[in-house]
This record gives C-alpha cells, sequence and structure tokens, in this order.
C-alpha cells in the first residue's frame, strides 16, 4: 500500500492506483468527469484538480489533475486548498456556460453526474449573460434518445462506445466547441452495447428512449437487485418500479460478473413484463373449448383434482424459470417424472456442459476471469450475439497486451492515453473459429471460417498438439494442422488461457473440443479457464438439477395422464406436429407469464409470475446462483410458479409441498434434497436479515405521491404491501445504508444521485462490492478432480450436392423469447433471412435478397437470402429462427420461391 | 325553612335554588368564552343562538351525545364516583351562602363558615379519586397536584377567615355580613381578603392556578380520560366553583347585599359577578407558574402573611377599645 | 406581583378595543394574490400547459399529495394524469417554489370543504385553468434548449443556430 496525505489526514491506496481513485475509494469527494473506473484517465475535463506540494515546507504547492496523478508514498495533496478549490469551481461554470436550461424535461435530472459535481463545487448561479450554443439531434433508434445541447464534452460516450466496445458509427466532430458527438447521419446506434452511453455519460445527452416513454424520476421508483434473464451470463440488473410497472433496467455493480456494463438485450429487453399478452388471471378450457378466467380457488381444486386422479403425471420444467420453481415441480412430479424442458439437441449439449462444468475439472471463469485472460480461443461460438457481455470481456482481455507493452515503458494501466499511444494496435492473440463472421473478428489475432465439424476436429487437434496423450485427430489437411499448432502454442504460451464455446456452437462435437483443450493445457500445468455459454438465464441450473435427463420429448412419446408444463413454450422446442398429438391427447396444464403457443393449448393455465413479480434463484452459465428480488407488488393472481405448484400440491395431499411458505424454506429443501445446491442458501441474506432491527428499504427516501397515487381509485391510502420472501420492506421506511451487496435496491449516496454512486459502494475502485460480490458459485475446481479426453471425433465436412447443412446463426435482438416480445426489441430485430456464400447462392441461381424456400420441421419457410462471402461452402446459415433451433441441425433443401407475401 | 312544617317550600327553595346555580354556571361557560374573546380582540362564540347564548345548549347536548366511556384500565366505580364528588362537595357549600337577608338555602347555619370549608376540603377527594383511578400517569400526577395544592391552600384559605370571623364574632355567614354593615371587611382584613381570593383561585384550580390539568405537560391532567357528561359534571362542578369562591368573598369581605339604592339581590349580584368576571381576566392575563414556585409562595409567603394578619387583627382587637 | 398586575390591566382594557377577526362568510377576509390555497395548474401565454412533468413538486411534497405521470408530445413533456390528494395537502406551498416552469401555483380560493373525502382529488382537468395565472409572461419552453413544435433549435432566448459540424469556420 502507498501512504499520502490529503489535507494533512493520512490515507493509503494501492501502488498502481491514481490520486482521483485513492480520493474515492479513501470516502473524498472529488468531482470528475471524463475518468471512468474501466475506461481509465485522460485528464480532459480538468474537473479533479489538486494541489500537490513537494515536501512539508512547500507551502505554494503547485497543481495537479488528480486523475493522472500516480499516487506516490508520503506524497501531500490538498483537496481544500483555496486555490484549487476555485480553479474546480471555475472549470464547472465554464462547462456550464452552454447547457441549456433543461433539467426539468430531461431524464437524467436527478440522476446526473453533472448536477451532482455542480453542487459538489458550489458553482450555484450562472454570471455568463450571452447567447449559447445549439445543436441539432439525432434520432439514434428504438434505445437511445440525444439531446446534444447538453454536452459538456468529457469524451466518455466515444471512448466507452469506440474504444471499449468495439462500436463503429459513433464519433466524435467538428472542432473545438463545435464538438458533436454523434453518427456520420441519423440512425440507430449498431453497437450492441449503446444502452450503456445513458450511464457512461455524465449528464442528459444520451438517454433511455424505453425509460422516457414511462418516465419517473429515480427518486420515484422501487428499486430491486435482479438477474438479467436475457442470456446464461447472469448480469446484475436493477430493476425500477413504479405503479406496477417495470420502468427500466439499469445496471447493478457486480465486480466479479458484469461489471459497469449490460448489453442492449438485458437493458431494453424488459418490455414483457407490462406487456398486454400478459396472462393475469388463472384460465380454464370450459367445455364450449374456450379459455375463460376463473377464480384462484377453483384454478387450485382443479389442478389439485387433475393431480389426485392419478396415472403418468409429468412435470416439464424451464430454464428461464427459477431454481425454486423447477425444484417445486420436480417435488411434485417425482424427480423421475420430471423433464427440462429443452430441446432434444439443446438437453444433450447441457449435459454435456453440466457434466464437464460440475467435474472440478476445469475452471469455470467469471467474466471478470474473463477480462484477465491473456490469449482466447472461441471455439464454434459467436459471443457477441449468443452471449453480449461475455465478448465486451473478451474485448478487454485482448488489451492486455496494450498494457504489458505501457507497464514496460512505466506507463500506469489507467493512463488510459499514454497506453494507447504506446501500445498502438497490439492485442493479445485471440483466436476465433466459427462458421460465419463474427462481431470479434476485428480484434481477432485470426478468425477462421469452417463448419462446424470442421472447427471440432480444428479443435481437437490443438489438444492433441497441446498433450500427445490426447485423441490425434486422423487426416487433418496441412494448413489446419499448421493453424491448431499455431494456436496451441499461443495457448501454450500463456498464462492465463482461456477456451470459449457454448450450447450456440450447435455441436456436442465442439463443446467435447473445447473440453478437450482445457484437460491439454490442465495437464501441461496451465491455469486453463473453460468459458461454455448457455442460451437461458437457468439453462445451467436446470441441467445441474436434472442431471442427464433426457429432454421432454422424449418423455412426451409416451401417454401421460397430465403434464404440467412450467414457464416454457414447448413449441420452440421440439417437432410442432408431434406436440401437437402428444398436447392434444393429454391434461395439460400450464403455468406461464405471458400467452404463447403452449399456453393456448392448456387445458388449465396459471399465472406465474415473471422475474419482477417475484424472487428466485438462477445460475449463470458461470455456475454462480444468484437471487433476484422483486420489484412489483401489485395484488393480481400472478404469483410464483412454485406458490402455485405448492398450493395444489399441498391440496391434492402432497405432504412435501405443505411446508413451502417462503422462498428461504423452498431453497432450504432444494439444498437439503440436491447436494449440489448445498450452497444455495448462503447466495443471499435470508428473509429475517435485519439491519439496525429494520428491513431494507426498497423505495428511495424521497420516494413521492404515496398518498395520490391511489388516490383516483380510493381516498384511503391502501395499506403497503409486505414482501414475504425478502428482507426489503417494499416502503421508504427501512434501513438504507450499510446493507449486504446482494441487497442494494439501488445505487445511491449523499451528494452522489447519479449511478457513479457505486464507487460508495466498492472495496475498492473498480473492484468487489463492499461484502463481495454477490452470488454464491457451486462450481469450483477441484484438484484430484478429472475426466477423460473425450474421442469421438467427427468425420471432416464435406459438402453433398443439392443440400446445405443448415446452422443457426444466432442473433443479439430477437432470438430470446422473453425480451423478443418488448416493443424497443422487436424494432431491432431483423427479420428471419438465410446466408450463403457467394458460390453456392450462384449454384441455386439465387442472388441477395431473393426469396428461397427452405423445408425445416416440416414447414416450408420462405427466407431472403443473403449472401455472407466467409460462409463455408456447404453450409446456410439460418438467422432470426431461434423459434426453429430445435430442428437444428440438419441438412435442408433449398429453392427458389417466386415472390408473393411470406 | 327551620321547622319542619315548611318542607315544601324548603324543597321548593332547594329545587330552585340548584336549577338557578345550574343555569347560571351553564351560562358562566358562555360567559367566560365571550369574555375570552373580548379580552383577546375577537367576538368568541356567537354562532348559536342570540348572541351565541345557546352555545350552552349546543354544549350540553353534545356532551350528553358524546360516548360515555369507562376505560378498560380503570377502577370503575371510583371512577364515576369522582365527578360526583365535585357536584356535591360544591353545591352543598353554596347552600349555606346567604344572598340576601330571605334568599339563601341555608343561610343562617351557625356554622356556616365552617361547612363552607369543610365541604371544599371535601371536594379534594373528587380531583384525587378521578386521577387515581383512572389508571394513567397524567391523570395520576394530575391527581397527585390537586391534593397537594388543594391541602396546602386550604390551610391559608382557613386561616385567612379567622381575622373576619374574630371581627365579627361568629360563624354564622348572615352575622358576618350584617356585621359589615358600616365597613367592608376588605378594608380591615384587605390581607385576608387577597390571600383567600388566591386560596379560592387555587381550590376551583383555575387559571393561573389550573396545575392540576396543565395540559402543557399532563394532557388534561386529572380529568385525561374523562368524557362525555362525566367529563361535564368536571365542568359544571368547576364553575359552581367559581360561583361559590364569588359569593363567599362577597359575603365574608364585601359586605354582601349591603348597598345603597339597588335591592340586596342586586348588590349581591353585582358583586359576586365582579369576582366571577376577575376570575375569567386571570384566565386571560396570566400564565401558569411552575409547580414548585406555586407551593414555595404559599408555604413561604402567604403561611407567614396570614398568621401575621391573625395576630395583628388579634392584637388590635385587644389594644383597641371597639364595638366588640 | 406588579407586573402581574399591569398585564391584567392591559388585558382588561382590551375590553374596549376592536376585534381584529372578521365574521367570515358575512364578512369576506382579504386575501393576497400570494395566499396559499388550492392549487393550480397554470398556461403559457401560448394557451399551452405549463407543467413540464418534472415531478419537482411531487417530490417537495411533504405529504406526498402529488402524483403525476410524464408523457411526450414532439418533444414537449406534459403529464398524462396530475393528481392532488387536497385531503393530505398541508397549503405549504412548497411545490410551487419547487416548480420550474410556474405551472403549479397556489390561488387565494380556501372553500374548499366537502362531505365526501373522494371529492378532494382533483385531477388534471380540475386543476387546469385557462390563464397563466402569477408570471403572466413566463415561457418556459421559451428558455430551455428543447426543441418543440414552433420553436427549433436556436431559437430560444438567448441561443445562437444550431452549429453545423461540416463548416470548418471557427
Amino acid at each position: 500500500m502507498t501512504n499520502f496525505l490529503v489535507d494533512g489526514k493520512p490515507c493509503s491506496a494501492k501502488p498502481d492506483e491514481n490520486l482521483l481513485q485513492a480520493c474515492l475509494a479513501a470516502g473524498l469527494d472529488l468531482p470528475y468527469f471524463c475518468w471512468h473506473p474501466s475506461l481509465g484517465s485522460v485528464g480532459a475535463c480538468r474537473q479533479c484538480a489538486v494541489k500537490q506540494y513537494a515536501n512539508e515546507d512547500d507551502k505554494t504547492g503547485h497543481m495537479v489533475m488528480a486523475c493522472m496523478t500516480p499516487v506516490t508514498e508520503g506524497a501531500r495533496y490538498a483537496l481544500a486548498d483555496p486555490q484549487a478549490v476555485e480553479f474546480r469551481a471555475s472549470v464547472i461554470e465554464w462547462l456550464m456556460i452552454n447547457h441549456p436550461h433543461d433539467c426539468p424535461v430531461c431524464e437524467e435530472g436527478g440522476e446526473c453526474h453533472l448536477q451532482d459535481m455542480t453542487m459538489m463545487t458550489g458553482h450555484a448561479y450562472r454570471i455568463y449573460r450571452f447567447t449559447k450554443r445549439t445543436h441539432r439531434n439525432q434520432n439514434l433508434g428504438p434505445f437511445i434518445k440525444h439531446e446534444m445541447n447538453r454536452c459538456i464534452a468529457c469524451y466518455r460516450c466515444t471512448r466507452f462506445y469506440r474504444d471499449y466496445a468495439g462500436g463503429r458509427d459513433l464519433d466524435v466532430f467538428a472542432a473545438h466547441d463545435h464538438v458533436y458527438f454523434g453518427r456520420h447521419e441519423d440512425g440507430t446506434l449498431e453497437n450492441e452495447f449503446s444502452g450503456n452511453l445513458v450511464e457512461i455519460c455524465p449528464t442528459g445527452v444520451f438517454t433511455d428512449k424505453t425509460f422516457s416513454a414511462r418516465y419517473a424520476r429515480k427518486w420515484d421508483m422501487r428499486g430491486a437487485p435482479s438477474v438479467c434473464t436475457g442470456c446464461g451470463l447472469g448480469c446484475n440488473i436493477t430493476v425500477n418500479e413504479r405503479a406496477g410497472e417495470v420502468r427500466r433496467i439499469v445496471n447493478r455493480y457486480n465486480g466479479s460478473v458484469n461489471g459497469y456494463f449490460l448489453c442492449d438485450r438485458g437493458r431494453f429487453g424488459y418490455g414483457f413484463v407490462n406487456a398486454p399478452e400478459r396472462i393475469r388471471t388463472p384460465l380454464m378450457r370450459g367445455t364450449d373449448g374456450k379459455q375463460t378466467a376463473v377464480s384462484r380457488g377453483d384454478a387450485v381444486a382443479h389442478f389439485a383434482a387433475l393431480l389426485s386422479a392419478g396415472g403418468r403425471i409429468i412435470g416439464i420444467g424451464s430454464p428461464r424459470a427459477s431454481l425454486e420453481s423447477n425444484f417445486a415441480l420436480r417435488t411434485l412430479v417425482g424427480a423421475a417424472n420430471f423433464y427440462p424442458g429443452f430441446s432434444t439437441h439443446e438437453g444433450r449439449l447441457l449435459s454435456l456442459i453440466a457434466d464437464i462444468l460440475s467435474s472440478g475439472a476445469v475452471h469455470v471463469p467469471s467474466l471478470r476471469d474473463v477480462e484477465q485472460a491473456d490469449t482466447a480461443l472461441v471455439l464454434g461460438s459467436d459471443l457477441p450475439n449468443a452471449a453480449p457481455r461475455a465478448a465486451l470481456a473478451l474485448r478487454q482481455a485482448v488489451r492486455g497486451a496494450a498494457l504489458a507493452l505501457a507497464a514496460k515503458a512505466n506507463i500506469p494501466h489507467w493512463q488510459d492515453g499514454g497506453v494507447r499511444t504506446v501500445a498502438g494496435e497490439a492485442l493479445s492473440p485471440l483466436f476465433v473459429a466459427t462458421p460465419a463472421a463474427t462481431r470479434l473478428d476485428d480484434i481477432a489475432h485470426t478468425a477462421l471460417r469452417a463448419a462446424p465439424a470442421d472447427i471440432a476436429r480444428l479443435g481437437f487437434a490443438v489438444a492433441a498438439c497441446i498433450d500427445s496423450t490426447a485423441p490425434e485427430v486422423a487426416g487433418l489437411p496441412a494448413d489446419v494442422a499448421a493453424q491448431a499448432s499455431m494456436i496451441a502454442d499461443a495457448l501454450l504460451a500463456a498464462e492465463r488461457p482461456l477456451i470459449a464455446s457454448g450450447v450456440e456452437a450447435g455441436e456436442e462435437s465442439i463443446i467435447q473440443a473445447a473440453a478437450n483443450i482445457a484437460f491439454a493445457l490442465r495437464a501441461r500445468g496451465k491455469p486453463v479457464a473453460l468459458m461454455l455459454n448457455v442460451p437461458e438465464c437457468n439453462s445451467l441450473g436446470l441441467a445441474l438439477m436434472t442431471n442427464g435427463q433426457a429432454a421432454f420429448p422424449a418423455a412426451l412419446a409416451e401417454p401421460a395422464s397430465l403434464v404440467i408444463v412450467l414457464e416454457n413454450d414447448l413449441y420452440r422446442r421440439a417437432d410442432n406436429t408431434l406436440l401437437d398429438a402428444a398436447l392434444a391427447a393429454t391434461h395439460l396444464v400450464v403455468l406461464d407469464h405471458s400467452e404463447s403457443p403452449t399456453t393456448r393449448c392448456a387445458g388449465l393455465v396459471l399465472p406465474a409470475a415473471s422475474f419482477a413479480e417475484t424472487g428466485g434463484t438462477l445460475v449463470s452459465s458461470e455456475g454462480r446462483a444468484q437471487r433476484f428480488y422483486q420489484p412489483i407488488f401489485t395484488e393480481t393472481d400472478v404469483s410464483a410458479a412454485w406458490r402455485w405448484l405448492g398450493a395444489a400440491g399441498s391440496t391434492a395431499g402432497n405432504h412435501d409441498c405443505a411446508g413451502w411458505a417462503t422462498e428461504d424454506d423452498i431453497v432450504a429443501a432444494l439444498a437439503h434434497a440436491l447436494p449440489r445446491f448445498s450452497a444455495l442458501p448462503s447466495a443471499a441474506p435470508p428473509e429475517n436479515f435485519r439491519n439496525a432491527g429494520c428491513k431494507i428499504s426498497s423505495e428511495p427516501h424521497r420516494f413521492s405521491g404515496r398518498t395520490a397515487m391511489h388516490a383516483d381509485r380510493n381516498v384511503r391510502e391502501p395499506k403497503p404491501p409486505v414482501s414475504a420472501d425478502s428482507p426489503f420492506s417494499t416502503t421508504m421506511e427501512g434501513y438504507y445504508g450499510k446493507i449486504p451487496p446482494a441487497l442494494i435496491p439501488f445505487f445511491w449516496a449523499p451528494g452522489w444521485n447519479s449511478v457513479q454512486s457505486v464507487n460508495k459502494f466498492q472495496s475498492e475502485i473498480g473492484g468487489a462490492l463492499e461484502g463481495g460480490d454477490p452470488g454464491v458459485r457451486l462450481l469450483e475446481t477441484r484438484t484430484e478432480a478429472a475426466l477423460p479426453y473425450y474421442a469421438a471425433i467427427p468425420k471432416a465436412f464435406a459438402s453433398r450436392h443439392g443440400i446445405w447443412q443448415a446452422v443457426m446463426l444466432p442473433r443479439v435482438f430477437g432470438d430470446d423469447e422473453q425480451s423478443a416480445r418488448a416493443a424497443p426489441i422487436r424494432d431491432r430485430t431483423a427479420a428471419p433471412a438465410l446466408a450463403l456464400n457467394a458460390e453456392d447462392a450462384a449454384l441455386i441461381g439465387a442472388a441477395a435478397g431473393q426469396w428461397l424456400a427452405c423445408a425445416l420441421d416440416g414447414e416450408t419457410l420462405r427466407l431472403a437470402l443473403e449472401i455472407h462471402p466467409e460462409l463455408p461452402r456447404g453450409v446456410a446459415g439460418l438467422t432470426g429462427l431461434a423459434a426453429k433451433a430445435f430442428a437444428l441441425p440438419s441438412w435442408v433443401r433449398l429453392t427458389l420461391a417466386g415472390p408473393g407475401a411470406s | 325553612m327551620n321547622h319542619p312544617g315548611s318542607i315544601i317550600p324548603g324543597l321548593l327553595n332547594i329545587v330552585l335554588g340548584l336549577a338557578f346555580l345550574m343555569a347560571a354556571a351553564a351560562l358562566l361557560t358562555w360567559v367566560e368564552r365571550r369574555l375570552l374573546g373580548f379580552f383577546q380582540d375577537r367576538p368568541g362564540p356567537n354562532r348559536a343562538g342570540p348572541f351565541g347564548s345557546l352555545q350552552v345548549v349546543a354544549d350540553g347536548i353534545k356532551l350528553l351525545f358524546k360516548q360515555d366511556w369507562i376505560p378498560p384500565f380503570a377502577d370503575p366505580a371510583v371512577f364515576v364516583l369522582a365527578p360526583a364528588i365535585a357536584m356535591v362537595t360544591v353545591m352543598l357549600a353554596i347552600a349555606v351562602i346567604p344572598a340576601t337577608p330571605v334568599i339563601g338555602i341555608i343561610g343562617n347555619l351557625n356554622v356556616g363558615l365552617l361547612f363552607f370549608l369543610a365541604m371544599s376540603g371535601l371536594g379534594v377527594y373528587s380531583v384525587v379519586l378521578a386521577g387515581w383511578s383512572s389508571n394513567n400517569k397524567f391523570s395520576l400526577l394530575g391527581g397527585m397536584r390537586a391534593a397537594a395544592q388543594m391541602v396546602s391552600y386550604e390551610v391559608f384559605m382557613g386561616l385567612s377567615l379567622v381575622g373576619v370571623v374574630m371581627l365579627s364574632g361568629s360563624f354564622n355567614l348572615t352575622d358576618i355580613i350584617h356585621s359589615q354593615r358600616h365597613l367592608w371587611y376588605v378594608v380591615p382584613q384587605f390581607i385576608g381578603f387577597v390571600i383567600f381570593f388566591m386560596g379560592g383561585i387555587a381550590e376551583t384550580h383555575r387559571l393561573p392556578f389550573d396545575l392540576p390539568e396543565g395540559e402543557s405537560e399532563l394532557g388534561a391532567g386529572f380529568h385525561t380520560e374523562y368524557s362525555g357528561m362525566k367529563f361535564g359534571m368536571f365542568f359544571v362542578g368547576e364553575y359552581i366553583g367559581i360561583i361559590l369562591v364569588s359569593a363567599m368573598t362577597t359575603v365574608l369581605f364585601l359586605g354582601g347585599w349591603y348597598g345603597p339604592f339597588l335591592p340586596p339581590f342586586m348588590w349581591f349580584g353585582i358583586k359576586t359577578g365582579f369576582f366571577v368576571a376577575f376570575f375569567i381576566l386571570l384566565r386571560a392575563a396570566l400564565p401558569r407558574p411552575r409547580y414548585d414556585q406555586f407551593m414555595s409562595f404559599g408555604w413561604k409567603l402567604l403561611l407567614p402573611l396570614t398568621l401575621l394578619n391573625i395576630l395583628v387583627t388579634g392584637a388590635l382587637i385587644l389594644g383597641l377599645p371597639g364595638p366588640s | 406581583m406588579l407586573s402581574s398586575m399591569r398585564t391584567l390591566w392591559y388585558t382588561f382594557l382590551h375590553l374596549f378595543q376592536r376585534n381584529v377577526t372578521v365574521s367570515y362568510p358575512e364578512q369576506m377576509p382579504y386575501l393576497a394574490p400570494r395566499y396559499r390555497g388550492r392549487i393550480v395548474l397554470t398556461r403559457d401565454p401560448d394557451g399551452e400547459e405549463r407543467c413540464v412533468s418534472c415531478y419537482l413538486c411531487a417530490v417537495a411534497c411533504p405529504v406526498d399529495c402529488i402524483s403525476l405521470q410524464k408523457t411526450e408530445d414532439e418533444g414537449r413533456w406534459y403529464p398524462e394524469f396530475f393528481r392532488i390528494n387536497f385531503s393530505r395537502c398541508i397549503f405549504c406551498g412548497f411545490c410551487e417554489e419547487a416548480c420550474p416552469t410556474y405551472a403549479i401555483q397556489l390561488t387565494p380560493d380556501f372553500e374548499m370543504s366537502e362531505y365526501n373525502r373522494q371529492n378532494l382529488v382533483y385531477e388534471k382537468q380540475d386543476l387546469l385553468i385557462s390563464g397563466p395565472g402569477k408570471y403572466p409572461d413566463y415561457n418556459f419552453y421559451r428558455v430551455s434548449g428543447l426543441a418543440i413544435p414552433g420553436k427549433d433549435k436556436g431559437e430560444a432566448e438567448n441561443e445562437r443556430q444550431p452549429i453545423d459540424i461540416r463548416s470548418l469556420m471557427p
């Protein structure tokens, strides 16, 4: 630790920190704009000026910018020096000269870093009396609102968008005080991390358009710590609620997982919670064949009667439902009758992944570990589309080489401008092997394009090059062998190698190959990390729970008297004609939050809570069990699926279901029943957790409208709801201060109203939250654990005449069932398309944009052709068809289709 | 009224007397509020009836219709008894007052003065019992204060009258008035007059000596738990007490009904009314003293003064040749 | 003692002074224009709603009796609903002080008694008046930098024309 003095008071900091970071870590209030813990320092805004003194006798000192000053042992600084104070106030005054008179009509108002810093420096009165410059705004698409007048030119937006997230379509234009941050012309911001501009921008230039549509101030919204359900990574989010609606999602800092950033799918995909197609009452099919609303009691009684009727009862779990709900269904129908709600193919991949990850034979990296990898191989997986936040982490990982170069030149890692100047384009090696181009290719050392089988063979070959005991790949072409040995050498040379693959690779062999590489590196004594991505928020949790049980289509093949489907649209996961037949021949009870083809088949539909109406635990692809909490407390029939199942089960006389009063009860039962989940209760504090005898307030202390919000219905204020499952009070009454990191409902500190207040919650700036990052890891490496090498090496891919191997090309927007229901995500969802190599397209005589007919799952699809020149020959990429993913991979016949309605 | 043959007129006397008294006490509540209003530059209650005079009726109806509630934690028997004692003692005391040579219930009682003192002594019970039976700490504190205050001031009140008794040579109130035919005792017994009046205020626990019910520290003191007509009885008792003390002051120091030109009844009324108005003025003007100041004022100043008064009066009676 | 006597005397003299209270409702008292009575929402000089739905009145309200929801029309913010529960209002005037657009104003009307509390819940149509009330000339959008229909960028007070970012001129 480095010790230094600030205003005569001793402070200490990590040796590689800058003064600004050290001051913030010490709890001092020092204003800043351009610095960001993830972006480093550029010293552009001149806001963090402090005095530095040469020694004890130096009374004059000199002004330095804290963000650009390395903290040295025994150094003396002054924040409170009158000259520095005046300097900071004058910088704010100068930044505010052109700032418009907009705060009342600005979405940032009340959580604005510029407001906070203005108050902090005490510049309360504008003396500038001349005209202000103005800018025209751009339409930046369905996510982001642009109001350039408010800009203070801190450059954070372009530094994040271009340097951090790799976006290309946002830049700075013009010069001096004319600088303009925007696109070259109106249009949607393409990068899938554009939403972070909302939080990165210290003022209101970039604001959340979806939030603006149903706007409320930060102080008026209840916050609930939650976990994103957009993909399998388990990014931490804060859900903001007012008047029974989810108003927005903001990033919830978790040093080990998502850090400061979320992808746009997670941030803007919440609309399904408020959507009209939500199921809000139990529906029962009457004798006339129509589903009609019934009371809660009738629904439970009917469900219980179906349960008591006997026969073969099967339960189908859900990868997007919480562990609690899945376990409740498993308990209700018995472990043998509980089937994971995966498609057959996905089920095989996921049980393979669960086996590899839970073996303890490999290290499963957190996203922070991914950021720190120095050489990475992505095998078969289009991470930017399937798991965007992981791709963003990889983007930071490749900067390792630049940081190493800078360190050699004695430039601290946070000195962003210096690092970029000295390192130039230096990147750590990243190898990407996928069928189609990915958005990681621009930072990849080598981006290989091959058919899935060839990717697997490459992987196996890499493993064989690393460890000679690994199975050899026979008949490898020389160029592929050379690539394999190059990748193997790079991985062997690395200190922290990373292998990434996932379900989206589409082939078991690719995952096995990735595992083989990891095993081989481990055998060579390398601290390798193996990241295997899973598609949905609880895919891994369900796979771990069902432990190799075959996916549901196998179970439906035999007749059953009752099928219970938990939060799942089976029509996205199995052959639709088979499903129609199987579901028509049985009683079907579906618990879900939104209408889907499956709920339309059901005899009884129970309104299950979405992630915003209940709490629960999800297991991310890292194997991190994380608790999410309930932000919406409206009185409706909607309740957690496990409560429905528990009520029906106990009515039907199932004693195992009777004891579930709170979520803690069911978590305890789960941890007891399945040793794999024994750490689950420690994921978050229990319901009876109290701080100073108080519950934790979920509403900010200036929550407004308490006596008027519901007055249109009844002037007498309703009794506030009680959160049965969590230690949160649902009102502004309660404790807010030092609270366990898993329970932070919103980030706020006195004087820090913006998201920058997260500084006050971290044990070190940019590091873990005080009290440790939330969640508990279920998968840890064990030194004695080992798995044998996988030896099922596929044959080399050979294109066939007239038919193509169809592979799924994932898309960020629209692939996920839940977020695809949100209007802004729908706006960004491209129409389904089919991609072919130019030569293949020529073979069938089709040009880009022409319609092709393609038979899939017994249905002929009309798809527009896209030419992807990099696709291997014989491979057809399908995009926007996530609902048909169960039918892939398969060989499809393509024919030209005439023009006409699709 | 002195012999058994006149039961009917006797009863009539009692009933009419009490009815008049009750009406006067009730009206007094309105008079007080109007006067307070005038002292404070506002009209006071002026809505119900002519000049608001029916306010009394409105209040009475309100009190009668209020929930007559006995707290579950109270001692019910004593709780009910206390307001009755408050009213009964003052009404009994007022019986001995001769308003004119002919008007009065038992105006000619030969121990009239002692009876008055005895009844005001018994009045303490109402407050103490009310405070105790309410079983509430504010009420209890109010009751304790009342007991200490009334017992203490009773001493000076009694002693302050010794001079009057010495001068008149009688406990009979009619005789005392007769002996003031030439000179009201307010002149020779000025100190006694002042101390008696102060004692009277303390006995009726009126402002500024209303420490038993000091609302700023005790809620409503001994009658915190009372509502409805039971509260009304305390209220009426207090106002009859005001009339009682005013009438006694008139009788003992201002020559009762004696006065020129006007009939005796009028004179008695005017003099009593003056003191009643003075009671109200005191309420409007003076703040409440602190309890310890109030007690030490009584024991350390008023007691020596009364004793001195007795000594000087006695010495003068002995030293000066007088008509007695 | 003497001072008590003096007090008594002075208090007594008040018997002969004029009453300062008036007999409302026979005599109506004079209420200053800035009296804090019933709350209204005013319109700007162009007849548009002044309220921009910034939520500052709601947050300033110590009894939380104001509730509203922002909505937007071509860049102009206005409340979708605006509700004041007068059965809770304490007429402190903090909302008026907090209002950056002079939209919410307190008026000298205080005669709002109702037999049914529900009638004290005022919605936007009950609150909105047709004039500007106090500060008749103020129009928030003429000073704010936001573009709204009829006022483009650069047309507000103290604003320069929007910058042409393709120009190289200084």
